[in-house]
Formats: C-alpha cells, sequence, structure tokens
C-alpha cells in the first residue's frame, strides 16, 4: 500500500535561478498524482527532491509523515522510473527486475520467483533470460515498471516514461499504467507535459509554471476551471477576450471586449468591477448560431475537416482569430473560405479569470 | 584496390603500393625474420658456422626453463628475472587500475565538463617531458636523502630514511607513474559512455555505492579495464628505462637480461629467444585478458 507525499514550501535553488519556489502540497496515499507542465518548469527538480537525488534548498519532504531530509534515494521508500528508462543493458530481463532484491542480499531462488511473478503481472512471461536489447519499446517500459515494483515501494515516480513511445503504445501505456496503479495501491506521482497523460491517467493533477503551482484539481477541474490565464492557455486549446469587467453577480461576470460584451462564469469572487480580465471559451463549447448569452459573428480563414469534427479557424470582426470544433453531425455548413458564420456561446461555457501571463505555444 | 585506381591512377596507386608494401616488409617482416631465425641457431664462434654444430634447435627457448645449469655467466638466474617481470607488470597494471578506477569515474561522471577537461590536461602535461627525465626525476624523489624521505622525516612518519629504490618498490612507483595515462583514458572513455541514469537508477532501487559500481559502472567500463590493462602490463613488461633508472641489482626486468644477452654476452640467438618468449607472454597476456573480460578485438580498436 502506498504512503502519502507532502510538500512543506519545497524550494530549489540553483545559483540565483529558482528551479521550484515555495511548494506546498499533500499527495494523498495511493493517489495518482500528476505534474502538468512545460518543460523547465521545476517538475523534474520536485520529483527529484522526492526521489532523494536532490536536497531542497528549503523546505521539506515528507513521506507517509516521515522528514527525509538527510536519507539518500537508496533508502527512501520510493522507486523512479526514468525517462529513458535507465534498464540495465548487460543483464538479463530477470536479473534488471531483481536487482532492487539483489542489492538488498535475496537469495536467487527468491529474486527468481519474484522475477517471474512480476513478469506475469506486467504480461510477460517467457522473458526472464531475454536481454533487454531484445525487447521493444513497450515491454521495456514494462520491464522498467516491474524493476520499480520489486522493491515494494511506497511511492513511484514516474518522469515522463511515456515520452519514447509512439502515440499507439503511448494510450495503451497509460491504462497499463492506470491498471497496476489500482492493483497496487502505489501512490503514483507523474510527471509529463502531455495533458492527455495527465488527464487520463491521474485523480490529481497539478499545473506548474516557473517553479509554482498554478493550479492543483481533479482534471476536469482543470480543464473546465483554469485559475488563470498560464492553466487555460497550457492546458487545451482556448479562445481568448480581454476586457475590463464591468457587471458581476452570482459567480458570473460580463466583461466588455473589443468585440463586444461577453458574459462568462467567474473563475473567483476576488474578481473586481473595472478591472481588465480575460474570458476564455474553448473551440469545443462554440456553437453555431447566436448562443443564450453571447454571439459573435466571424468569416471562416480556413477548415480542417477530420471526419468525426471540423477545425474552422474564423476572423472575427475585430480581426481576432477565433477556433471552432464542429462535431460533424452531417449537416456541417458550408466552411467554404469567405464564409460567414455567426457562433455563440453561453455564459457558463466561458470563464473570466484574472490577466496574468500566458503559456507560450 | 579498384576504387583506389580509379580514383589516383594507375601509376600514383602503385607507387603507393609498393611504398607499403617496402615498408611492411622492409620495417616489420624482414626484422622479425630475421630474429625467429637468430633465435633457433647456436651462438657459435665463426669457425664453427657451417660445421656440424650449426643446425637449428630450441635449445636458445628451453635454455630460459632449464634454470640456471646451462648457464655460463653470473646472470643465472633469468627465470628469476621472468618470473619477476611478470608479477612485477601485474602489480603495476593493478595499481594503475586501482589509481585509475576512482579519478577517471571522478573526472567521467562526476566533475562538471569544464572542470573534468581542465584537470585531464593537467594530467597529460607532464607527459609532454621524456621519459627518461621523468623517470630521473622519480629518481631524484626516492633517493635515500631525497625530498619524499625528508618530508616524510619532517612530518614524524618515519624516523629514519627509507630505501626505496633497493627493491621493487621504486620500479613499481616508477612504471605506476609512467604508464598511469593509458590506464586512465581507456577507462575515462569507457565511464564517459556510462548514462548517469544507469547509475542513478541502481542508487534509487537500492544499491550502496560499492555494488551501483560492481553491477552497473564495472561491467560498463570492462572493455577499458581490459585495454588499460592490456597496455599497461605490454608496457611494464617491455620497459627498459625504468628498471634501469629505478631499480637495484636485485630487481632486474626481463628486458634487461634480454638487452645483456644480446650486447654483454653478444650472444643474439639467445637475446632473440628471450625477446620472443617476452612477446610470447604478452599476447598470452592479452589473450587472457581477452577472454576474461569476454571482449573481443574490436572492442580493444575502439
Amino acid at each position: 500500500m502506498g504512503e502519502s507525499v507532502e510538500l512543506d514550501r519545497l524550494t530549489m535553488r540553483f545559483g540565483a535561478f529558482t528551479a521550484v519556489d515555495s511548494v506546498s502540497l499533500t499527495i494523498e496515499a495511493g493517489e495518482f498524482f500528476s505534474f502538468l507542465g512545460p518543460s523547465g518548469c521545476g517538475k523534474t527538480t520536485i520529483l527529484r527532491c522526492i526521489s532523494g537525488f536532490t536536497e531542497p534548498s528549503e523546505g521539506r519532504v515528507l513521506i507517509g509523515g516521515r522528514d527525509m531530509r538527510g536519507i539518500g534515494p537508496n533508502k527512501r521508500p520510493t522507486a523512479l522510473i526514468f525517462q529513458n528508462l535507465a534498464l540495465f543493458p548487460l543483464m538479463s530481463v530477470a536479473e534488471n527486475i531483481a536487482f532492487g532484491l539483489e542489492v538488498r542480499g535475496a537469495s536467487r531462488e527468491e529474486r527468481r520467483r519474484r522475477a517471474e511473478q512480476l513478469l506475469d503481472l506486467i504480461a510477460l512471461p517467457d522473458s526472464a533470460d531475454k536481454r533487454i536489447a531484445e525487447l521493444s519499446g513497450g515491454q521495456k517500459q514494462r520491464v522498467a515498471i516491474a524493476r520499480a515494483l520489486a522493491v515494494e515501494p511506497q511511492v513511484m515516480l514516474l518522469d515522463e516514461p511515456l515520452s519514447a513511445l509512439d502515440l499507439k503504445l503511448r494510450q495503451h501505456m497509460r491504462a497499463e499504467l492506470r491498471a497496476i496503479q489500482k492493483r497496487t495501491g502505489v501512490t503514483f506521482i507523474y510527471i509529463t507535459h502531455d495533458q492527455g497523460e495527465a488527464f487520463t491517467m491521474s485523480d490529481r493533477v497539478a499545473v506548474m509554471s516557473k517553479g509554482r503551482i498554478e493550479q492543483i484539481g481533479v482534471p476536469a477541474d482543470i480543464y473546465d476551471r483554469p485559475q488563470s490565464e498560464f492553466v487555460a492557455t497550457f492546458v487545451g486549446e482556448n479562445n481568448r477576450f480581454e476586457g475590463p469587467l464591468v457587471d458581476k453577480s452570482d459567480g458570473l461576470g460580463v466583461v466588455e471586449t473589443s468585440a463586444g460584451r461577453y458574459a462568462g462564469k467567474l473563475a473567483n469572487d476576488r474578481l473586481n468591477v473595472g478591472e481588465t480580465v480575460a474570458l476564455y471559451v474553448r473551440p469545443e463549447r462554440l456553437a453555431l448560431g447566436a448562443g443564450a448569452d453571447n454571439a459573435l459573428a466571424a468569416r471562416v480563414t480556413h477548415a480542417d475537416f477530420e471526419g468525426a469534427f471540423a477545425n474552422v479557424f474564423l476572423k472575427g470582426g475585430d480581426g481576432r482569430p477565433i477556433i471552432l470544433h464542429l462535431a460533424n453531425d452531417g449537416r456541417l455548413p458550408d466552411l467554404a473560405e469567405g464564409s460567414e458564420l455567426t457562433v455563440g456561446f453561453a455564459a457558463h461555457q466561458a470563464i473570466i479569470v484574472p490577466r496574468g501571463e500566458r503559456a507560450r505555444d | 584496390m579498384a576504387e583506389l585506381f580509379r580514383r589516383y591512377g594507375t601509376t600514383l596507386t602503385l607507387a603507393m603500393a609498393a611504398a607499403t608494401f617496402v615498408w611492411v616488409v622492409m620495417m616489420v617482416v624482414l626484422p622479425y625474420f630475421v630474429m625467429v631465425e637468430y633465435s633457433f641457431h647456436r651462438n657459435l664462434t665463426v669457425s664453427e658456422l657451417g660445421g656440424p654444430k650449426d643446425v637449428y634447435t630450441l635449445e636458445n627457448y628451453a635454455s630460459l626453463f632449464r634454470g640456471t645449469d646451462l648457464s655460463a655467466f653470473e646472470f643465472s638466474d633469468d627465470f628469476r628475472v621472468f618470473m619477476r617481470t611478470i608479477w612485477g607488470s601485474a602489480a603495476v597494471t593493478l595499481v594503475c587500475l586501482l589509481v585509475c578506477y576512482p579519478v577517471a569515474y571522478y573526472l567521467a561522471k562526476i566533475a562538471p565538463p569544464e572542470r573534468a577537461a581542465f584537470l585531464l590536461v593537467l594530467l597529460v602535461i607532464p607527459f609532454w617531458i621524456n621519459e627518461i627525465l621523468r623517470t630521473f626525476a622519480w629518481f631524484i624523489l626516492l633517493a635515500y636523502n631525497g625530498p619524499l624521505n625528508v618530508l616524510l622525516k619532517a612530518v614524524g612518519i618515519i624516523d629514519a630514511p627509507v630505501r626505496w629504490l633497493s627493491g621493487s618498490g621504486g620500479v613499481i612507483i616508477g612504471m605506476t607513474y609512467a604508464f598511469l595515462l593509458f590506464m586512465m583514458f581507456p577507462l575515462y572513455n569507457a565511464i564517459e559512455t556510462l548514462d548517469r541514469n544507469q547509475v542513478e537508477a541502481a542508487r534509487d532501487l537500492g544499491a550502496s555505492t560499492w555494488k551501483v559500481h560492481w553491477r552497473v559502472v564495472i561491467p560498463h567500463a570492462k572493455p577499458g579495464v581490459a585495454v588499460g590493462c592490456i597496455m599497461v602490463f605490454v608496457l611494464a613488461a617491455s620497459s627498459y628505462i625504468v628498471p634501469y633508472l629505478l631499480g637495484s641489482p636485485g630487481t632486474r626486468w626481463f628486458t634487461q637480461t634480454i638487452y645483456e644477452w644480446f650486447f654483454e654476452a653478444s650472444d643474439w640467438p639467445r637475446g632473440s629467444a628471450y625477446a620472443f618468449i617476452l612477446l610470447g607472454l604478452c599476447v598470452a597476456f592479452i589473450m587472457v585478458m581477452m577472454k576474461l573480460f569476454k571482449v573481443g578485438l574490436t572492442d580493444i580498436a575502439k
């Protein structure tokens, strides 16, 4: 069974650069938790602090309530799966899996038995004596997981282990990782810059930017109720409008944008009337025809027809680009370049967040 | 060959081939052939040449192993010298390995790149100085009233000066120093290619520092260890100047014995035979190392 992990004002500086800036959060025992963020946001540094390869400049890491300061990576109840897996190429599959037991002094029979057990778990029987080079990418992946599970860690740390796989295998491995996590009950901490990975597997996701946590929540929360411009732009696609907040009531607000007045949900109550804010509405939340609350006229610049749906790129009246995802219900309008469309959205489909830094794409 | 003809024309290609042929045959094959031929002859006076005693024989090779009986000169313990050369070279190899491994690991995996480059240059600079001069430097350092003894006495580690140069110690120290880089670079190159994540993965799985090295770093560095050991052993076994300068009469090296047979005993056949025995020793060592470390010639060539 897994253990909880608590970060208490965790700070990591490299010279003048602050990689992780006073991060505090608690990951529950048995949870599948992801850190999502662009490269250089500090997520790998957090992982290295938890695994013990890096001592934080300030703050603490607690695993199962125990302060980990001064405890080396070989003594922590964590197992790390590296981005490049770091399997030992000179050892057989079974030797790789049982390495953690070997260094703990387990007998040859015990090691063999445990390796075969784990090979069954990862659905790779009869591979014990294969060399690592003989395995496919997905098989290597599974061996790396088995090798980490063999030491019966309470916390499993995964550093973008799926990034080297092709899309299909990646999707398959997501399901498999999630299943293994459920079966073993180990706390999984997953690092990724891929929101699809973070969302499909995780109980909760922390979005990071520049060493700080932008938002923590369940995947649907992160997607539907971003709290900052960074989260709204980093996670998924979004259409952005900007202007002063002219009215607010019952968690809804009205923004005076250069394209017109639009209503949306307020990300939080601290937003004040008069403050310049940003309103975001997702491409799939835009619908054809004037919506209940908001409408805008736009001209098609081009459209990508994918079959089940179409991505339509529009230009609004004020020249702003707008993206629209249309499900193909058999009644798609004329999407030829230059056609005029009216699109709309309900207030609860849009979110109003304080103005801030956006993710670069 | 056809490619060469096409590229450089007939005349130039033939000229190059001829030059290569002459070089290989005249400089490499013929001298060896002459030496091999010598080594199976008896050392005869001019009047005996062509006489009944002038036949091919294995006596020169056998004489090394037959101990003192056959030897008429004062150097009667050739075989003991041969054995000493083997263990001495092995000792030098081992000391080089023990000294170089931590340094090579530090340079390849721990030191930041700029510092590693700087330290590598520092390691190389002394080797721009002639080997004889460097060995002489050790002769001075290790002398009875030399700086090392003075220093050790001043610090209080020893009460009386140590005769470093009287046993094999001086020779082993001198050779370790002389051939250090031939161990350092193969090791450094081998360890350098190890993925740092391998070390961290082993560590993360609970391995102690010792286990990390024993199970991950050393197996990876094996070709480098083999190459370094081969280089140092062969160089040590065939070194002449270091035992000549830093050795004592009791610690002669086999190369000195060979020299003496050639130039002091004027017994070229015996000297040739001994030289081939030394060559055989080196080849045997190379083969044992290749077998032991399961590396092929291609690994070594790298």
